[in-house]
């Protein structure tokens, strides 16, 4: 099968929705020629002339304009050069996008996707790293993706897309340029539904975005001293797959939840109450968070590293919840 | 009032009517709601529009149906003007099922798609950037449509006011921005809160016209905005424009108002009610007797009686409408399902 980056598969689904969709537009900075700061965009413009728009620095104008033009029938993506600048617009994004819908007694329909580029490991310092996901997850009114994969980031987009609500998408500048299969044509991935990225029956590892790659190869390793990880990527934090996470809890007994993000209060703490309220009977070992420290994100490189989980982080914590 | 300009023979008599009946609904209307909020039959915050009638409905006569506005939290009058459903808005206020928003929005999300209100906005200086968003619609859709953004002399300051008129001038978008200046952000007087002169001086920074009128001359009104609109709507871009007006009842009802002088308050009662000034001129320049208008007031204060008994006898939501339009969700056959 065809291999394509991350970037090109988000790209490719926004093409492809905006062929279909003579209303649908994308707004940002540098979204035009430059294609963003990540080339998500890259060379849409002259496809869709008029409907790549740059704008000044002004990110709480993006945000309302991306909403005020979904709440009149016009599909917006609307692109904040780094996850950090959402909170310029969070206003309109939280208090607007994400409540219409209610508080306007079900008369509006929003559809916006918010991209919001995210995590660390650039040694961009503490105000071009973060991991916000749980932040807009506790928004009620929001959904919030997250792949970690081409494929996944190709089809999340398109449900995106599909989807009259706002989303908060975020990618991982981490990922971004990391090629793998997407098949030609069209093809959604449903909102809210995880995958198991790699089967296995000793202990399941849920982890998001770029730590879906750390915890696969832990478990490969892993696998080689004879224990066998079930890797879930739930792609989707809000609404979350609990499904998934607890059958396969039923199955091994043990969990370790994975994130970039600071731990505290952070999406592991919601998986793991989730599962010992539905679960607490199948679970052998206390569940174990593995996440980033609760720190701003430093620019040196080492101490970066070690802000956030790491491969061994991870194989430390299936070996402690295994024992 | 207005020397020099016929305004009779512009309007002609059906328009005139219109307005003056349409600025006494908006009275009656607030009034009302402040009785309800005596008797705690409204709640939460309630920001009464008594006295800029005029900017409301001289801006929105201006207007086509498909024409689009968004407002702020002080919206009542802006949505009753565009031709919201005004048993639908009283039944709003009171909470009831029956509301517009289904009892969830309250007096400051009132919204009606159906005539192009697209919602009142709690935060201030949200509804900016907001237009703009329908301005982007517009402009893709390739609909003629012009979206007004109300909002107050407060929210002129807020990042929302620089960064949207800013996106709207460069995109050059069919907006236009009104600001309703009526002396006050809470209790800070906009003495204090802005250097200029004017909050339309501030039009020349972001390269479109700004125009300074009188909010409480509903002809005044109509002028600027019809020109400003017909700019817009010929692709010319967007305008700034400031009303100079005032709210008689404060910022909330209840507001003890210990910021401005009670002879201030007299002063814009006696000299500048937008709704006697139209009365006046509509006698002396013969277009109705005091009997016409005293059916116009009539007519008024009918639709809000009758309005009032709708909401009133409305039932409450029930408990189980909590959870629902939290999401928008389609069933596989298409059709909108509760999410």
């Amino acid at each position: 099968m065809r291999q394509i980056t991350y970037a090109e598969a988000i790209r490719e689904a926004i093409a492809e929705e905006m062929r279909k969709d003579p209303y649908m537009f994308v707004i940002g900075e540098d979204v035009a020629l430059r294609g963003g700061a990540f080339t998500v965009t890259k060379g849409l413009y002259r496809e869709f002339p008029g409907r790549i728009i740059d704008t000044p620095i002004s990110e709480s104008a993006i945000a309302g304009a991306a909403y005020g033009a979904a709440l009149t029938g016009s599909k917006a993506v609307a692109e904040f050069m780094y996850a950090d600048f959402s909170f310029i617009g969070m206003d309109q994004i939280i208090n607007s996008a994400a409540k219409s819908r209610y508080m306007f007694g079900g008369q509006a329909a929003i559809p916006v996707v918010y991209r919001l580029p995210g995590g660390a490991g650039r040694q961009n310092a503490a105000q071009h790293s973060q991991s916000l996901e749980v932040l807009f997850a506790h928004i009620p009114g929001l959904k919030v993706v997250m792949p970690s994969t081409p494929y996944d980031a190709k089809g999340l987009m398109k449900a995106s897309l599909n989807d009259k609500n706002p989303i908060i998408f975020i990618e991982h500048k981490g990922l971004y340029f990391k090629k793998g299969e997407v098949p030609e044509g069209e093809y959604a991935v449903p909102i809210g539904k995880g995958e198991i990225k790699r089967q296995g029956g000793d202990v399941t590892v849920v982890a998001t975005s770029l730590m879906v790659h750390y915890a696969l190869s832990a478990a490969e390793k892993l696998s080689s001293a004879g224990i066998e990880a079930e890797v879930i990527d739930p792609r989707t934090i809000k609404p979350m797959d609990y499904e998934l996470i607890i059958n396969s809890v039923r199955k091994t007994g043990r969990l370790v939840v994975v994130h970039e993000a600071p731990k505290t209060y952070g999406m592991a703490a919601e998986v793991i109450t989730a599962v010992t309220e539905e679960a607490l009977e199948y679970l052998k070992a206390p569940p174990i968070r593995v996440a980033g420290k609760d720190v701003p994100i430093p620019y040196n490189k080492k101490l970066e590293t070690a802000a956030i989980p790491s491969e061994d982080d991870i194989k430390s914590a299936v070996l402690e919840v295994l024992n | 009032m207005n020397d020099g300009v016929d305004y009779v023979k512009k309007h002609g008599i059906d328009r005139l009517r219109e307005m003056y009946l349409k600025m006494n609904i908006i009275r009656n209307f607030e009034e009302n709601i402040f009785n309800l909020y005596k008797r705690n039959l409204c709640y939460g915050g309630m920001h009464l529009s008594v006295g800029e009638e005029a900017c409301a409905v001289g801006s929105c006569m201006v207007l086509k149906e498909t024409d689009k506005i968004v407002t702020s939290h002080r919206g009542h009058g802006h949505s009753i003007a565009k031709g919201a459903h005004i048993n639908r808005m009283m039944a709003e206020l009171m909470g009831r099922k029956t509301g517009l928003c289904k009892g969830k929005g309250g007096s400051m999300h009132i919204l009606d798609m159906s005539c192009g209100a697209l919602g009142a906005q709690g935060i201030v200086g949200a509804q900016i950037p907001i237009a703009v968003g329908s301005g982007i619609s517009a402009k893709l859709q390739g609909k003629d449509y012009v979206t007004l953004s109300f909002f107050g002399d407060g929210a002129s300051n807020t990042g929302s006011f620089h960064e949207g008129i800013n996106l709207a001038a460069v995109l050059n978008l069919p907006v236009v921005f009104i600001c309703q200046n009526n002396g006050y952000a809470v209790s800070f007087s906009i003495k204090k809160s802005i250097k200029v002169d004017n909050v339309a001086d501030r039009a020349s920074s972001y390269g479109i016209p700004g125009v300074v009128a009188d909010g409480n001359n509903i002809f005044e009104v109509y002028d600027v905005i019809e020109k400003a609109v017909e700019r817009a709507r010929k692709g010319e871009g967007p305008s700034l424009v400031e009303f100079k007006t005032y709210r008689w009842y404060g910022h909330y009802v209840g507001d003890p108002c210990d910021y401005r002088t009670r002879d201030e308050e007299t002063y814009w009662k006696e000299n500048k009610d937008p709704i006697k000034n139209m009365k006046r001129y509509l006698l002396e320049k013969h277009v109705f007797s005091e009997t016409d208008i005293d059916s116009i007031e009539f007519e008024a204060k009918k639709i809000i009686e009758d309005a009032n008994i709708y909401a009133e006898n409305s039932p409450e939501p029930e408990t189980e409408s909590l959870l629902e339009d939290v999401f928008y969700a389609e069933a596989e056959n298409g059709e909108v399902v509760q999410g």
